[in-house]
């Protein structure tokens, strides 16, 4: 008992006690799960009985019509946040420390309480502002302008004009929040000596304010590509299910879903998921080498 | 230095491998959804010491019936009780909950519900269903034969016991037609039909469109596979062909009504959502083929249509055609995780076709029943406490025992192909003829195609 404790408090094992529930999740909740999705992507399965097929799957997967457009979809998506979701809201955390705006908090829980609602509840009321019927939000908003109302999910423009909105009515908060944190570890000294230096107001901004907010950034692309990339959530719930007209909205994981729970082919799906793992892993290094997080620390 | 290149490669792979953590997610959706609208009811019907059985349902009506049955069972049958927890989850919900615990092998109930577009996943060689083909022989020479084959395996074992025959039939807003003086009630044929619109279009000044037709539902097609004998599955042991004569005459004329404003595209898809409620009864559109379960929508979601609406035939292309066909389903199943399998297969098939079962079905699930001998029984099909039997001009069985006089209902199966076909015919094909006005040839083509690469 004396020396499980002494073994316990020993400067050597102590740090492994602190992060052996880490090692332990990370083992049964993605290592586990990872392997045997890369296993079950070379079987076929059914009730229990497990076939091995070899590389079928992919050899499928390289002709599969359907999921060359949920790739092509899902990247489509992903760019499209990336080039809405990192400027606007840097821009709405600078203006949001800036000390001309009034009423910071309430401005902060406002643009954030979007984030907290349910994505069934929000894809719910874009579906139904977006309906094609006579009386829907948008088409009474076009009716105004004099225009006629318009199938919105039906074509993949104006289909997307919802997709997109809604990513950003709901995330725009919480990434103005990472940016704020960011904005807040640069010392204030710095734009004091711009000041006196008499550096303008975008002088500061585009010298101090984003070469120093830069991890942020980069931390904010990396989880903005995954997430983008995993898509699914929001066009299961704006299409009341996972068939859009012509697939405009099939996104990688929405294939997946279809593939692996609606048409019961799990290993297939699991094909789909290892792939999906790729282009993210893929889109994520090239990212993270092109700015230079896996160059050596400067000391 | 070396450890943060690998950490960094870590986190991002372990952010990118989610897919398991975003199914997470959209079950969990799904809950939350119902928990907004749908209740997710569970309730234990039975006595203490009955052999107690789990039962799910994606309809509450459907375990609310299962339970008066379990209720009538241990009455008359005092020494083998039985005592089942019901729940109900929302459609998809309770489907892949039933399928994962299927494939993971524990977790299943012992009974459930399974939607007839669903019931091809659990009908391949390693079926985990338990084989009904003895407990349905007492009933089976009085059911609807088809609709006992569309719930089998390819050797013929019965695996799922059907609700309703779901026979298609024109319904009619017949107060609309007698506002601008036409007659519906001779419409015989499509052609007659298609003239008929015309006339509408022109007494109501376009206001009022004869039907809506559908991009994301297949009824229509059915339909006109039925009248011609077709099917685009190929059956049990058939190949997929969807480039029928049928289905290219159905859609060519779709696409002239469309073109001629006779007909209106249904809003979101078919007309069996809210939108199309709307459309229905505000008279946007007069008349739309539907299976008779489309009874039930009127008494529940537009009872102010009462007295308006007729039920007749669908008009046919040709004289002698068949027209009817039994759209949609659920076919209730006993799994393999089932302790006590012949004592749930013998309650199912008696609460689902015995008299007893049918009357409870009819009256208070409003559907047309699958015990043909129970037709042309008055007391049963013409009860005027029924509320289908007041709600509409004519009494509903009326019109089925008219379709079983001439043999009229037709089928289509659902086979494994069909949800590939569903999935590319409504996502893809119908879109493009009804919305896009693309060549009906080329449309079907292009789906032949890719079904063949798909199943082939």
């Amino acid at each position: 008992m004396y020396k499980i404790k002494k073994a316990l408090n020993s400067q050597k094992v102590a740090p492994f006690v602190f992060v052996l529930p880490f090692i332990l999740s990370l083992l049964i909740f993605w290592a586990y799960p990872l392997i045997s999705g890369i296993v079950m992507s070379f079987q076929n399965i059914d009730f229990g009985v497990k076939v091995w097929v070899g590389p079928a799957h992919y050899l499928k997967l390289a002709h599969d019509k359907f999921f060359r457009i949920a790739v092509w979809n899902s990247i489509e998506y992903m760019a499209l946040t990336l080039l809405l979701m990192i400027p606007i809201p840097l821009l709405l955390a600078v203006l949001m420390e800036s000390r001309l705006t009034k009423a910071k908090g309430v401005w902060k829980v406002i643009m954030y309480i979007p984030a907290l609602t349910s994505v069934v509840i929000s894809g719910m009321l874009f579906r139904m502002m977006f309906s094609e019927a006579d009386g829907s939000q948008m088409n009474r908003l076009l009716e105004w302008f004099g225009k006629a109302p318009i199938a919105w999910l039906k074509s993949k423009p104006t289909a997307w004009i919802a997709l997109l909105l809604l990513c950003m009515w709901r995330w725009t908060g919480v990434n103005i929040l990472y940016f704020l944190s960011g904005l807040k570890s640069i010392d204030d000294v710095l734009y004091e000596a711009a000041d006196i230096d008499g550096a303008s107001a975008r002088q500061k901004f585009w010298y101090i304010t984003l070469p120093l907010i830069k991890p942020t950034t980069i931390y904010v692309v990396t989880i903005s590509v995954y997430a983008g990339l995993a898509m699914f959530l929001e066009s299961f719930m704006l299409w009341n299910g996972n068939s859009s007209p012509k697939n405009i909205g099939l996104t990688i994981v929405g294939y997946l879903y279809k593939r692996g729970i609606e048409k019961n082919d799990i290993g297939y799906a699991c094909a789909v998921g290892v792939i999906l793992l790729i282009i993210a892993l893929a889109i994520n290094t090239i990212q993270l080498v092109a700015t230079g997080t896996f160059k050596k620390e400067e000391r | 230095m070396k450890s943060k290149k690998i950490l960094a490669a870590a986190a991002a792979a372990l952010m990118a491998f989610s897919p398991i953590s975003v199914m997470a997610e959209s079950t969990e959706a799904s809950t939350e959804a119902s928990t907004e609208g749908e209740a997710t009811a569970v309730t234990t019907v039975g006595p203490e010491n009955g052999t107690k059985f789990e039962m799910w349902s994606f309809v509450d009506v459907h375990n609310e019936f299962y339970g008066k049955m379990v209720d009538l069972w241990n009455k008359q049958n005092p020494d083998k009780p039985v005592t089942i927890t019901f729940t109900t989850y929302p459609y998809s919900d309770m489907h892949n909950k039933l399928m994962m615990s299927l494939q993971a092998g524990e977790g299943a109930p012992d009974m459930c519900d399974v939607e007839i577009g669903q019931f091809p996943n659990y009908t391949g060689e390693n079926c985990p269903l338990y084989p009904l083909t003895d407990a349905l022989a007492p009933y089976e020479d009085k059911m609807v034969k088809s609709r006992l084959d569309v719930y089998s395996q390819a050797d013929g074992t019965r695996i799922g016991v059907p609700t309703h025959v779901g026979a298609s039939v024109m319904y009619w807003n017949a107060e609309i037609f007698e506002k601008y003086g036409l007659d519906y009630k001779s419409v015989k044929t499509w052609d007659d039909y298609t003239k008929l619109g015309e006339q509408l279009k022109e007494a109501s000044n376009g206001e009022v469109y004869l039907t809506s037709v559908d991009t994301g539902g297949t009824d229509w097609m059915w339909v006109a596979m039925a009248e011609y004998g077709e099917d685009w599955t190929g059956g049990p042991d058939g190949e997929v062909n969807v480039e029928l004569d049928s289905v290219k005459k159905m859609l060519t004329m779709q696409q002239q009504w469309l073109k001629d404003g006779i007909a209106m595209v249904s809003t979101d898809g078919h007309v069996d959502l809210e939108a199309g409620y709307k459309n229905i009864s505000e008279g946007k559109i007069a008349s739309f083929p539907k299976a008779m379960w489309f009874m039930s929508r009127f008494v529940n979601y537009m009872p102010e249509m009462k007295g308006k609406y007729d039920i007749t035939t669908i008009p046919v292309f040709e004289d002698g055609q068949k027209c009817s066909v039994g759209i949609g389903g659920t076919g209730t199943v006993v799994t393999n995780q089932c302790k006590n399998p012949e004592l749930a297969a013998e309650w199912l098939t008696w609460a689902k076709c015995s008299k007893e079962g049918e009357e409870h079905i009819w009256n208070d699930l409003g559907f047309d029943v699958c015990n043909k001998s129970l037709w042309s029984d008055k007391a049963f099909a013409y009860d005027k406490s029924n509320v289908y039997n007041t709600f509409f001009r004519v009494m509903p069985y009326e019109v089925l025992n008219d379709l079983a006089d001439k043999d009229a209902i037709g089928t289509v199966y659902t086979t494994s192909v069909s949800p590939t076909l569903n999935d590319y015919i409504n996502t893809t094909t119908l879109n493009e003829v009804l919305e896009e006005g693309k060549d009906v040839d080329e449309a079907l083509a292009e789906a032949q195609d890719y079904i063949e690469m798909e199943v082939g």
